[in-house]
């Protein structure tokens, strides 16, 4: 699992993980708690271009039906086929395994919107 | 909104809370798939003091309840509980609700959605003599325990002795020394108990059980797990598979349905409905795929919409498949009939099963 530090955050509870080429995406631990028990993961296919903040899946719980947002634009390089069988890895390591897809970014400058570590904390705590 | 004697209980212990029929309700305490686990393999325990509680006492109660309601009331034995279904002129569904014969009168269990709305008609309804009606809603409390453990867990702590205590049957007794009404009934499939107690008594009682227990694995549980349990143990959910407009008939509940009674409101038109044989009805779906089918969602068959999801969850006693009911038409209705459920623009397969989803081990 990746250090907390290394992530930036949105205010719709995702993160990313921006490695040169690749920016890793998932959901905060504070969404997964809110969500509860995840049992399905609907995510687009390899080789869309998505636009910052773009509605790109579909998250649901046993009770309720929830829009995945991407907090940055780019290309899809990969999704996590793993959750297809076993969803409730993203309630389990939301930062880890419960990953949700890789983007090539394409707008390095949108790193600069989004919220570190500590200032997504005040918010998630509200 | 109103909040039920154990409110305060629910907020001490983390529980998510959600409004529901009125009230803040616990949705969730530890989540809902480690508490449905609780109640099919140990217990779980409920606050169901939301509900409508009517007692109803008079010589007439029995006869007069008998021309409301389209289950028989007049033929319960002494102690015994029943399930009843109050029908408009047209046949669909003011409530489903649960008769309680006790001692020196009537227990009616109504749903909290709808509690007001039955007792008006009640009153409305009620003759001149032989009936009196006194509204506990809100301050009695509902206290159910259920799961395979139940009986062994709430034992030591009742005066009655519980395996005299048939299905469907209750007894009036004491729970940790005050005054308790006790029936064997539930809406989760498995064995278990309701405890009608005073609003003011149900924290004490709450929380002897879930000290005594918990370590056998007795969990606090909220209205999201029940309703995952009901629909898997095919049970209707007031509002979604039968309303004012979906009738007992059209809900599968037809071994409810006492057509010798004289004379009861929405029996010509259930009666129509059977002998005509033309109309739309719920029916269970188990999804092929992984996607949840959801209330509202289109259901397809033979390339037109045939109707639509009352109710879908995800079903841990089912193999993990997503279930569903719909309410489709007649001719993809029969069990084993190919489906298709429209989610997000995509149709998804599913095939129509026979109810319930899951049974329990006998």
């Amino acid at each position: 699992m990746a250090s907390l530090e290394d992530l930036l955050f949105s205010k719709e509870h995702e993160w990313v993980r921006v490695d040169g080429e690749s920016a890793t995406i998932g959901i905060t631990d504070y969404a997964q708690n809110a969500l509860g028990d995840i049992v399905y993961v609907e995510l687009p296919k390899v080789g869309t271009t998505i636009a910052q903040f773009a509605n790109v899946g579909v998250i649901e719980s046993v009770k309720a039906v929830s829009d995945l947002f991407t907090p940055i634009s780019g290309e899809v390089i990969e999704v996590n086929g793993a959750l297809e069988s076993d969803p409730a890895a993203v309630n389990r390591e939301p930062y880890g395994t419960g990953w949700l897809l890789k983007l090539r970014p394409t707008n390095p400058d949108e790193t600069k919107s989004l919220l570190s570590s500590a200032e997504y904390e005040k918010i998630a705590a509200d | 909104m109103k909040r039920t004697a154990l409110y305060d209980v629910h907020v001490d212990a983390g529980a998510r809370i959600v409004p529901f029929g009125g009230f803040e309700m616990p949705v969730q305490y530890s989540g809902i798939l480690k508490e449905h686990d609780a109640v099919r393999h140990r217990a779980g325990l409920f606050d169901l003091s939301h509900m409508g509680q009517f007692w109803m006492t008079g010589e007439m109660v029995a006869r007069w309840a008998d021309t409301l309601t389209i289950n028989a009331v007049a033929t319960m034995k002494p102690q015994q509980a029943r399930y009843n279904i109050f029908c408009n002129e047209g046949g669909g569904a003011h409530d489903d609700t649960i008769f309680y014969r006790l001692e020196r009168g009537w227990l009616l269990v109504v749903n909290a959605a709808n509690a007001d709305k039955m007792w008006r008609l009640l009153n409305e309804r009620r003759p001149a003599d032989g009936v009196e009606l006194e509204n506990r809603h809100g301050s009695r409390a509902l206290i159910a325990i259920q799961g395979p453990q139940s009986a062994a867990m709430l034992q030591p702590h009742v005066d009655v002795d519980l395996s005299a205590l048939r299905y469907y049957f209750c007894a009036e007794g004491r729970v940790e020394n005050v005054p308790v009404v006790l029936a064997r009934t539930g809406y989760t499939g498995e064995d278990g108990f309701e405890l009608f107690l005073d609003g003011a008594d149900a924290p004490m009682v709450w929380n002897a059980l879930l000290r005594a227990h918990s370590d056998e694995g007795l969990e606090a549980c909220g209205l999201g797990a029940r309703d995952v349990l009901r629909l898997e143990a095919g049970m209707p959910l007031y509002g979604h598979e039968l309303t004012e407009s979906i009738t007992p008939v059209q809900a599968g509940l037809k071994w409810a349905l006492k057509l010798e009674k004289p004379e009861f409101v929405g029996k010509e038109a259930l009666e129509d409905q059977l002998a005509l044989d033309r109309y739309s009805r719920i029916v269970g779906l188990v999804m092929e795929g992984r996607v949840p089918a959801r209330e509202g969602y289109s259901v397809w068959f033979d390339g037109r919409i045939a109707g639509s999801i009352r109710s879908g969850s995800i079903a841990p006693s089912v193999e993990n498949k997503n279930i569903a009911t719909a309410l489709v038409a007649q001719e993809a209705s029969a069990v084993g009939t190919a489906l298709e459920v429209e989610v997000r623009g995509t149709k998804h397969a599913a095939t129509v099963v026979a109810l319930p989803f899951y049974k329990r081990p006998k």
